[in-house]
């Protein structure tokens, strides 16, 4: 269990991206989704999607190469406005920080980084040409 | 080795306590977890349920969620009760007939509200307090509910008694048997002056009445007492005690006492050696232990010895502190021993309802016990020097007082303790624990402490002391502590500052690859991002640098609850035009917004939808308004009075310099935001004191204040320069600002700034004015590269196509707003929605 790392290749860049598969009380195939292009996601920054009706945030850490999402919402205040916080690091853990009081998840498990009870859920993200695609 | 399979009857905090505590020792996994619950929901905080009516959600009250028992491997049933023990086939059976083995079984089915046998008790509006079902149910009925009554004066009681008020129910009584409230706590003193204090929150208390009967058709409309009276209420909340729930051990033939609870020994064994019971149905020393530290501590005793170690419960310390209805009340080691055999320290203040008292043993060398209501801010450290039979100074009374007049201060004892002296006692973490933390891991924040030790994430009581040792302790290590901006920057700001300048660094990535280390974070992406603004006076949302802007900046708006935006136009000095009024409200009425004065003497539109924001600020920038900063740590307003040229007492024109000081270091970002004021003449209708710069027109010019704040920390501004001419009041502005925006550390205000500044007014006097440094030139140079290269951020972003793409909430729907932002109305206007607390 926990998390399974795997490395796509796309044209000639290697992202990584992740499966939490902790947090999956079912252990369902993946559904890729069509979120948006490359392009629409900030350069170590979010952006939110609306796919299937539920809003995700997509991060784009380009530092790192990397890829994430998670669920849009922020369950301290429950505001809608994670993709809208700034991202980076604890130690080697990629985070993001919810703009309204900075409570910090990490973007790899979900988990609250800044000491609350709270947990958010994570999906994995893969990056076909200038597509972006989340996996629910 | 096939692990061993251990079965959790009770989901409840103690039953889940025992499951983290085993997850986190039992590194070797030899055990696996199977766990039943009744409720339909896993375990939360039950001592804090009453917040469940005020502040905090389920998901807040919840010690950790369905997934956390997922990711380690814990089998969880809810909603099925285990029904059956077969010790023989060593079985459990649930409610819905899931047959489960064990090698182990841990009861921790805590217990039920006891229940007395009055008539009436099964009647409409009669309920118990334990489970969120119950306070949902109580919630509904008190819609409909004016008068309420808890039977139960102890503490579940009188917490009861305060979720009824938090229900709206301001006529409230509480009755009691005994002849005093809490008698398990506190004395009969102490409980006159809590009563007195609950009578004042509106709480009627009823001592020495026996309920005999609760009457009413289908639903309760009386109580009627031994002594003839009635009470009329509409609802009725029993709070009389706990019964232990020990009825499926009893059936399967575990001992239990003749008045309820599990039987066990030390090692929280029951008669059968593979079956465990812990927390409030368990018997232990003959009693029942109805808080939830000792049910912690059980919980650990028996992870221990399944783990291979030698650990029993030893009779465990029922100290308490709790906030009840707002009144601190606290009774500690042996609260009832009296004289002959201890010598008392009492201490009673009526008009304030302060009451304390402190047992001393006859030598008067030790504290034994004691009681604190209406303020217990010394309970930590009185308990301490019971528990560890710390010696006590001459005059005793000082610990149970506080030091008056003395020098001492009283967190200094705190370090005085010793390493055993537990400090959190719901997780057994001690001063030991704490400090070593501190010294080998070099954790020094409470956040930081909480995770690793878990203490104060329990009651939250030791927090204050928690906070004490860290300090003391980095103290103690006499490191001088050199604020650095971040784990990513090893520099303090000032530092960072020299050092971006020197290599001339335009980018957050560029700053960060060649003086830091890591991905960056929400510290150091604005602190760099501020720094950039001050030096390069670059657009902010430049490719690339838009990321590492607070959320604020990134947006050019304010966030606010529920996610919409506030937009605030500059108005200098507070002065506009009809026309211009009438373009702000065309703007709102067109985009639906709630508009209201601000402090600073202009007009805020609140309720911008993100994607609204470029079209708002096309049309204000059509009426001739500029960005105002509001969102930005940068200059907000230079607020005036009318000045001379209406005013019948002003001497000079303040609006006039207002404006021309307001439009010279509008757009400068610095450390924390700046606001300024210009009074003309001593009655200082603008406030200018208050401010981090404030100017007073004089008979001869103008008077130069400096550092001073409003908010939380209200501090004067400090005259700087008196009787100075308009160009030397605006130069040495521009020193002070600038030498600020220089050397302060991240978000921190003009006037902490000074307070830290070694050599304090007299040094930056002698720098501003005597210009001792000789930077005053550079300075003034420096800030004129500001005020040239100034532009209005929205004027940019709206005639940039790349950067209004940026304002949307869906990135795949740009056209679509967030359907989740709602608005609720007010006075003609309207609000944002309340948000989940």
């Amino acid at each position: 269990m926990g998390e399974v790392k795997r490395c796509l290749q796309s044209k000639n860049q290697a992202f990584n991206f992740y499966i939490d598969m902790s947090n999956r009380t079912t252990e369902k195939p993946i559904t890729w989704h069509l979120a948006c292009q490359v392009e629409d996601i900030p350069s170590d920054g979010g952006a939110c999607a609306l796919i299937e009706g539920e809003q995700i945030a997509i991060y784009n850490f380009s530092r790192r190469k990397e890829w994430y999402a998670t669920q849009n919402l922020c369950p301290h205040r429950q505001q809608m406005a994670l993709s809208r916080g700034m991202i980076g690091s604890a130690g080697e853990e990629p985070k993001v920080a919810c703009p309204f009081h900075k409570k910090t998840f990490s973007l790899k498990s979900g988990e609250c980084l800044s000491g609350d009870e709270f947990h958010i859920r994570t999906y994995p993200v893969k990056i076909e040409g200038d597509k972006v695609f989340v996996g629910m | 080795m096939k692990p061993k399979k251990i079965v959790v009857v009770g989901n409840g905090m103690v039953g889940y306590k025992f499951c983290e505590k085993l997850i986190a020792k039992d590194t070797g996994k030899s055990f696996e977890l199977v766990v039943f619950g009744e409720e339909p929901r896993v375990a939360y905080d039950r001592v804090h349920l009453s917040e469940y009516f005020g502040q905090k959600t389920i998901e807040e009250l919840t010690m950790a969620p369905l997934s956390w028992y997922a990711e380690n491997n814990i089998r969880i049933h809810l909603s099925d009760p285990v029904m059956d023990i077969d010790r023989d086939t060593k079985t459990v059976r649930s409610h819905h007939g899931i047959v489960e083995s064990y090698d182990y079984l841990v009861l921790a089915t805590g217990s039920a509200p006891f229940v007395p046998p009055i008539p009436g008790v099964e009647k409409d509006g009669v309920f118990v307090y334990r489970t969120i079902e119950d306070l949902d149910m109580m919630k509904d009925h008190a819609k409909k509910s004016k008068r309420g009554a808890v039977i139960g004066g102890g503490l579940l009681g009188l917490e009861a008694a305060k979720a009824l008020l938090d229900l709206g129910i301001r006529d409230t009584h509480v009755i009691e048997f005994a002849p005093k409230l809490m008698p398990r706590q506190i004395d009969d003193l102490g409980s006159r002056i809590l009563e007195h204090k609950l009578n004042e929150l509106g709480i009627q208390i009823h001592l020495q009445k026996n309920t005999q009967d609760i009457q009413g058709d289908e639903r309760i409309e009386s109580m009627l007492f031994a002594d003839g009276s009635i009470l009329e209420v509409d609802m009725l909340v029993i709070s009389a005690g706990i019964k232990p729930r020990d009825e499926v051990a009893k059936m399967s033939g575990l001992a239990v006492g003749s008045r309820g609870g599990i039987v066990v020994n030390d090692k929280m064994e029951t008669s059968d050696p593979s079956i465990f019971a812990i927390g409030e149905c368990a018997l232990v020393h003959h009693m029942i232990y109805g808080l939830v530290a000792p049910g912690y501590e059980m919980a650990d005793v028996v992870v221990s010895n399944l783990l291979g170690g030698e650990k029993e419960f030893k009779p465990f310390d029922m100290s308490t502190k709790l906030k009840l209805i707002g009144v601190d009340v606290a009774s500690y080691g042996d609260p009832f021993i009296t004289s002959p055999n201890c010598k008392t320290i009492v201490y009673e203040d009526t008009q304030k309802g302060i009451y304390k008292r402190m047992n001393i043993s006859l030598d008067g060398k030790e504290l034994l016990g004691g009681i604190l209501i209406g303020e217990a801010e010394q309970y930590n450290m009185l308990l301490q020097t019971v528990k560890n039979k710390t010696i006590l100074p001459p005059n005793p009374e000082d610990l149970m007082l506080g030091s008056r007049g003395g020098s001492e201060e009283a967190g200094a004892g705190v370090m005085s303790l010793p390493d055993d002296a537990l400090i959190c006692s719901c997780e057994a973490v001690t001063k030991g624990n704490i400090c070593h933390e501190v010294t080998a891991n070099g954790i020094s924040t409470l956040d930081g402490i909480k995770k690793c030790t878990k203490a104060g994430t329990g009651c939250g009581g030791c927090v204050p002391m928690v906070k004490d040792l860290i300090n003391g302790t980095l103290k103690e290590q006499g490191v001088y502590v050199r604020n650095i901006v971040c784990e990513h920057f090893d520099y303090t700001r000032q530092e960072l500052f020299d050092l971006v300048k020197i290599n001339g660094h335009k980018t957050y990535n560029e700053v960060l690859d060649s003086l830091g280390k890591g991905d960056g974070c929400e510290v150091c992406k604005p602190a760099v991002a501020s720094i950039l603004a001050s030096l390069w006076n670059e657009m902010i949302l430049k490719k690339g640098q838009d990321t590492i802007q607070d959320s604020n900046d990134r947006y050019l708006a304010n966030i606010q609850k529920g996610g919409t935006y506030s937009v605030v136009p500059r108005i200098p000095g507070g002065e506009i035009t009809p026309e211009k009024l009438i373009a702000i409200g065309t703007v709102a009425q067109k985009y639906n917004l709630y508009t209201k004065i601000t402090g600073g003497q202009r007009i805020d539109m609140f309720g911008a939808h993100v994607g609204d924001l470029p079209d708002i600020w096309e049309e204000l920038i059509e009426a001739g308004f500029e960005s105002g900063h509001a969102y930005g740590k940068s200059l907000r307003t230079v607020k005036s009075c009318v000045g001379s040229t209406w005013c019948r007492f002003g001497l000079h024109d303040s609006v006039s310099f207002a404006i021309e000081i307001e439009e010279r270091y509008r757009g400068l970002r610095s450390p924390h935001k700046l606001k300024g004021g210009v009074s003309g003449c001593i009655r200082e209708c603008a406030e200018a004191q208050s401010k981090d710069f404030g100017i007073i027109a004089t008979e001869k010019g103008w008077n130069l204040y400096i550092c001073g704040n409003g908010g939380s920390k209200p501090q004067h501004a400090i005259l700087l320069a008196s009787d100075i001419s308009s160009e030397d009041c605006i130069r040495y502005l521009d020193r002070f600002l600038m030498f600020y925006i220089k050397t302060a550390e991240p978000l921190t205000r003009t006037a902490t700034w000074l307070n830290k500044l070694d050599g304090g007014i007299a040094y930056l006097k002698s720098v501003i004015v005597s210009d001792s440094l000789s930077i005053g030139s550079l300075l003034e140079k420096e800030m004129q590269f500001m005020v040239d290269t100034y532009a209005c951020e929205w004027k940019e972003v709206v005639n940039n196509p790349e950067l209004r793409k940026r304002f949307t909430h869906f990135v795949n729907v740009p056209q679509q707003k967030d359907p989740t932002i709602q608005f609720e109305g007010m006075r003609e206007q309207k609000r944002a929605m309340e948000w989940v607390k």
